[in-house]
């Protein structure tokens, strides 16, 4: 069951926003978002966020791109029409090979970067119409805001995070 | 303090020893080597699968391999009806070609054991100097991470001395026409009266001179050497010197110094002692590409012996990440090798311009098998083995990638030197292996022997708190807590 009660709480500073997360963890709740203005080095591994696989996805792509450009290079200056031109050997691919290196690197760049980046728009929800997700416009300049939903344990939370230094916290109701 | 342990010292004096037996066993077999031994070896290639090719390939392999007696055809005019004067020849003097022929693989008999302790020596020599050019880099770009393995780099350049004195010694042979290894100091090259007469090394002979040779070899060697003195008497002077980093920056200094004058050596230092033996052959890259080659395995030769020596406990703060950083340095400088040699070999493979072609003709038909191997060896296996960011942290990883690349890159050097000294004689024997046990023998010695002299840790370098915090930011140490970063 999806909680329809959240607390946001705000920090100004990314080391005590740290702290905080380490705190929340330690007494076992979940926090279901942290937003920051900038990168903050180690909150992944805080908050115990799974590594992300996009390097893999990358690999595969770049591998795809590598096929494609091997495919491509085959079909159409080997087995299509077989031209000799400027005397290249073109009577299999192996040997006119080094001259379709530029392009299967590059299409293997161009495969792995492109599809990759999409990878992350799609996954991260991202487009250019999409309306944004922020819950206070103050976390894109100089705040810090851990979004923790309630199960009954109000007191309980808001106790705890007043200790970590907070600067404000709110109850919101989510929709 | 570093103990140098019995056993490796026993270990690295065997191998010196076991090294010196050979290769004065196969310099001792060399020169027993007579024109009949040539015949031959002569008769064994033509009875090959290849051997029937023979023919047709006289011709390139006549202009590939300098040193070949047919010198006085060289010109450039005679080399476009060379096919048919080859031909020629063969039917009317027949027998007056095949003594040529028999003298001509009788020179790349006697070659061999000196190729093979040329292509130890030079790579083992390149090592180190690049570890020093490496280090200089450290220095000069004020690396952090790199601090608690500066007295490593620094260790291994204590090989650079002997290999040095060596070097030198070679090229002083060299001159002395005790070997064949570089064609254009055979008698009469630039003597036009002589049968030797060779026009493309007499319009070379402005830098292609054994004095100007001699003196250039011994140039570069004093410089390398000075900086090394320097910066290893100075760095442990940074240890002890408290005078508000006063010397660390002397050391700054002389490390932008070398630097600048280390690419002008370098360069200068490969088209001398390798592509001087290819004299009618040029590459504009070259002296990028053998810099390439050996600063991978100088990066490899790092990681082995930091891995080696955190094992030791030798390293305390040695951890997960600098390995992981070395491992960086070897995957792009392994693309970076491939990137050069490609483009040297495309270049020329796309043009076909037959004076630059020969050189890859000369590989392609006489040495396949390692020509392309090493491109394996040295591009294919460590990228899919150093791609992966976990992999790159684990020592037992690391150290079977950079198995490969020293030996790819042992290969490359070989591929460099061997079809232009000994052509198609060329096998991996007693020769390359005593060699190659001789110089690693030495590298261990002088490397550990110079580590255990002073502290491990340069106490001295403002960097050496960052360096021992140095942290990659999703490598997890082994032993570590999740909550240490």
């Amino acid at each position: 069951m999806e909680a329809s009660k959240v607390i946001h709480a705000f920090y100004t500073d990314d080391e005590v926003l740290l702290d905080a997360v380490k705190a929340v963890k330690a007494e076992h709740h979940h926090i279901e978002e942290v937003f920051c203005p900038f990168p903050v080095h180690g909150l992944d591994k805080a908050m115990g966020l799974a590594p992300t696989k996009l390097a893999i996805t990358a690999f595969m792509y770049g591998i795809t791109g590598l096929a494609f450009a091997i495919w491509m290079t085959n079909y159409i200056m080997i087995e299509d029409w077989p031209q000799d031109i400027g005397g290249k050997p073109s009577f299999s691919w192996f040997e006119n090979m080094p001259a379709f290196v530029p392009i299967m690197f590059e299409l293997t760049v161009f495969f792995a970067a492109h599809l990759m980046v999409i990878t992350f728009y799609m996954r991260s929800r991202i487009w250019p119409f999409k309306d944004a997700e922020n819950p206070d416009p103050r976390t894109t300049d100089d705040h810090f805001l851990m979004e923790i939903p309630i199960h009954n344990n109000e007191e309980v939370l808001t106790s705890l995070l007043s200790k970590t230094g907070a600067v404000e916290i709110n109850i919101v109701d989510k929709h | 303090m570093y103990q140098f342990s019995g056993k490796l010292k026993t270990f690295s004096l065997a191998l010196i020893i076991f090294g010196v037996v050979g290769i004065a066993f196969s310099f001792y077999s060399g020169s027993q080597k007579t024109i009949e031994d040539a015949k031959h070896a002569i008769e064994a290639s033509n009875s090959d699968a290849h051997g029937g090719a023979h023919g047709e390939t006289a011709a390139p392999h006549g202009e590939a391999v300098n040193h070949d007696t047919h010198a006085e055809k060289t010109d450039k005019e005679a080399h476009a009806s060379m096919i048919e004067a080859h031909s020629e020849v063969d039917a009317v003097h027949g027998n007056s070609h095949d003594n040529e022929h028999a003298e001509h693989v009788l020179h790349q008999l006697q070659n061999r054991p000196w190729s093979a302790f040329y292509v130890a020596l030079f790579f083992s020599l390149g090592i180190t100097l690049l570890v020093l050019a490496f280090y200089a880099i450290q220095r000069v770009a004020q690396v952090g991470w790199s601090v608690v393995i500066l007295r490593v780099m620094e260790a291994i350049t204590a090989n650079l001395l002997p290999v040095s004195i060596i070097m030198a010694l070679v090229v002083i042979a060299s001159v002395m026409h005790l070997n064949h290894l570089f064609p254009w100091m055979a008698e009469g090259t630039v003597d036009p009266t002589s049968d030797n007469y060779d026009p493309i090394v007499d319009g070379k002979s402005w830098w292609m001179n054994s004095t100007g040779f001699l003196l250039r070899s011994i140039a570069y060697l004093l410089i390398w050497n000075a900086y090394r003195f320097f910066i290893r008497r100075s760095s442990i002077k940074e240890d002890t010197a408290n005078d508000g980093n006063k010397t660390y920056k002397k050391n700054y200094n002389a490390s932008v110094i070398f630097l600048f004058l280390f690419m002008i050596t370098e360069s200068m230092m490969s088209w001398d002692w390798i592509m001087g033996l290819d004299p009618h052959w040029f590459s504009t890259l070259f002296g990028w590409y053998v810099l390439a080659s050996l600063l991978v395995s100088a990066l490899t030769v790092i990681a082995f012996f930091t891995i080696y020596l955190r094992a030791k406990g030798a390293l305390p703060h040695v951890n997960d990440s600098h390995i992981h950083d070395l491992a960086k340095f070897m995957f792009g400088f392994s693309v970076f090798w491939t990137y050069l040699w490609f483009s040297q070999f495309m270049l020329i493979w796309y043009a076909d311009i037959p004076e630059e072609t020969t050189y890859f003709v000369a590989r392609f038909t006489e040495y396949k098998l390692p020509f392309l191997g090493m491109v394996v060896m040295n591009f294919v296996f460590p990228i899919l083995l150093l791609l992966n960011s976990d992999f790159k942290s684990k020592p037992w990883f690391v150290f079977i990638g950079g198995f490969v690349i020293l030996a790819g890159h042992y290969m490359d050097v070989f591929i460099m030197v061997m079809p232009s000294t000994v052509g198609a004689q060329w096998y991996i024997g007693i020769p390359e292996i005593s060699a190659l046990c001789f110089f690693i023998g030495l590298f261990i010695y002088t490397t550990l022997n110079a580590f255990s002299k002073v502290s491990p840790i340069p106490k001295g370098n403002p960097f050496l708190e960052e360096s021992k915090h140095f942290h990659y930011y999703n490598i997890e140490h082994s032993g570590e807590e999740s909550g240490d970063h």
